[in-house]
């Protein structure tokens, strides 16, 4: 209860906030229908009628909760209109982008780590691609690779999902793969172990604390690359999709719900590799 | 029994640093027999370490010769003469204690039948008989650098390399390993390169105690004890103890003249 109180505290505060903003801004279309029948509204007839609008400006919380009920539970999951089928087609993208950028960042690191050319000449590019914004990336790569006669778009999602969470892995891991100091090492060399065994034995168990703590890190990105890789040129699937048919046809509650669609998922992402993080920790002989 | 094991002469080592050069090793010439128990002793910067070092090949002189078992250091890797300990026990916290002293068995390739029974046998002949599933932050300092020794241990090599191994432990956990170490040592009749800075340590384990002195390090009195090779603790009251320290002692006040 001591850690929920807090947590809920917080919670109520931008509630509140929300419904105030919601009365401000949609307060704005009420004064604006009453002047053109022109009647004057009191503030207590106001209020009620900025909760129920069609296309506020800014949906208040129980709006936007009714619509992502709808969303969710409203229609089986398979219909094209259900958020859990638009939550699944973007999981599965960020899944692939995930995987993708983990195997890119993980072997870079270990390329940079053993090699010094690829220290020298490698990570200046890995960090000047992260500061390409991503919406400039996204559509080039999305018509490149149907110009390469890639069908779908499950794959150039993915690079883009990849493109910006290989960087967290790639920056964790060279750090961790570094992370064994000179007596480590030269115990090992005692052994005369080779290369190969010293990456096993020790350069990698002791980046896995890094690797771990990069993942958050990256899963997040990896969704928000996907969202983004929904949004350009007709996307049809996808939560990213749904926010932008929401703010083109002008219905900011399918826009707003699709986007607490997101955030849930990325909660649950977080969540997930958490735990699996806490396997690790616990099999790795972290105490609890 | 008294084969020489390791012989230098006229050993040099020289660093190359950003300063310029460092001589750390001069001129040292020094034979160690099987079964010797012998001590490095000196001031920081003279070259205690980096001659134990260049024994384990992890140093590589620039002048004069090394041989261990009558072969060059790197020759005598692979022929897995020698187990180092270093000065922080340096145990895997990923490894149960188990898991670490198994670590050289892995690499070494030994069975995995061998490697149990290895590690069963190492960690009975330091006294952590049954704390083969226990993570290392789970022993106290003491017992992970015993854990250290037994992984040192493992692979049976003849010869074994301590580098300030109880340098970081307070001195009842000290008097306590040095006496395992010396029944160890009787039990097993390995050869021990020990270095310290401790001149009763040195002088309670060694059968040859070497002192030495800094810019540029080099031997400045190599004593071989008179001590019998069985050693109660208070050995360190009796008459030819405290004559021997005093040598020590002088040797090393020896050195610094010149500082």
């Amino acid at each position: 209860m001591t850690r929920v109180l807090p947590v809920l505290t917080v919670l109520a505060g931008i509630v509140a906030i929300w419904y105030a903003a919601a009365v401000w801004m949609n307060a704005t279309w009420v004064f604006d229908q009453a002047q053109r029948a022109g009647t004057v509204v009191t503030w207590s007839e106001v209020i009620p009628q900025t909760m129920t609008q069609d296309r506020p400006l800014l949906p208040p919380p129980h709006q936007v909760g009714a619509e992502l009920w709808k969303g969710l539970f409203g229609q089986a999951i398979t219909s094209k209109r259900s958020l859990v089928y638009h939550a699944y087609v973007t999981f599965k993208g960020t899944m692939m982008g995930f995987g993708l950028g983990i195997i890119a960042g993980v072997l870079l690191a270990m390329a940079i780590v053993r090699f010094r050319v690829m220290d020298m000449s490698v990570m200046p590019w890995a960090i000047i691609s992260q500061t390409i914004p991503i919406v400039a990336l996204a559509p080039m790569i999305i018509t490149l690779s149907s110009q390469l006669g890639l069908q779908g778009r499950d794959l150039p999602k993915a690079i883009i999902a990849a493109y910006l969470s290989f960087f967290p892995v790639l920056v964790s891991m060279v750090k961790g793969l570094r992370a064994p100091d000179q007596m480590q090492l030269d115990l090992l060399r005692t052994y005369g172990a080779g290369e190969w065994a010293t990456f096993l034995k020790l350069r990698l168990p002791a980046s896995m604390p890094y690797f771990f703590a990069s993942l958050k890190v990256a899963v997040a990105a990896s969704l928000v690359g996907t969202i983004v890789g929904e949004l350009p040129t007709g996307a049809i699937e996808g939560l990213g999709a749904r926010m932008l048919i929401g703010s083109q046809f002008g219905e900011p509650l399918i826009m707003w719900a699709a986007l607490f669609a997101a955030a849930i998922l990325a909660g649950l992402l977080i969540l997930v590799v958490g735990l699996v993080e806490r396997l690790a920790r616990m099999r790795m002989g972290v105490p609890a | 029994m008294s084969q020489p094991v390791i012989e230098a002469k006229g050993l040099n080592l020289v660093f190359q640093t950003a300063d310029g050069p460092v001589q750390a090793l001069k001129d040292v010439d020094l034979v160690i027999n099987q079964g010797d128990f012998v001590s490095f002793i000196g001031p920081s910067g003279c070259g205690k370490t980096t001659f134990l070092r260049a024994i384990a090949a992890l140093e590589h002189p620039t002048g004069g010769t090394l041989t261990v078992n009558g072969m060059s250091p790197d020759e005598a890797r692979r022929m897995r003469a020698y187990g180092y300990v270093f000065q922080a026990a340096g145990l895997y916290p990923w490894r149960t204690i188990a898991g670490n002293i198994r670590l050289p068995l892995e690499i070494m390739g030994f069975s995995r039948a061998e490697q149990d029974e290895r590690t069963e046998r190492v960690l009975d002949l330091v006294e952590l008989k049954g704390f083969g599933k226990k993570f290392p932050w789970q022993l106290s300092g003491g017992m992970q650098q015993r854990a250290s020794i037994a992984r040192a241990l493992a692979f049976d090599a003849d010869i074994l390399l301590m580098d300030e191994p109880f340098g970081a432990l307070d001195e009842i956990v000290r008097d306590r390993l040095n006496e395992e170490v010396l029944k160890l040592w009787g039990r097993t009749g390995k050869t021990i390169g020990f270095v310290t800075h401790s001149i009763p340590e040195a002088v309670y384990l060694s059968t040859k105690i070497v002192v030495m002195s800094p810019r540029p390090g080099r031997i400045t009195d190599v004593i071989d004890s008179p001590l019998p090779r069985e050693r109660p603790l208070d050995i360190r009251d009796s008459r030819e103890f405290i004559e021997i320290a005093h040598r020590v002692r002088e040797g090393l006040r020896a050195g610094h003249q010149d500082d």
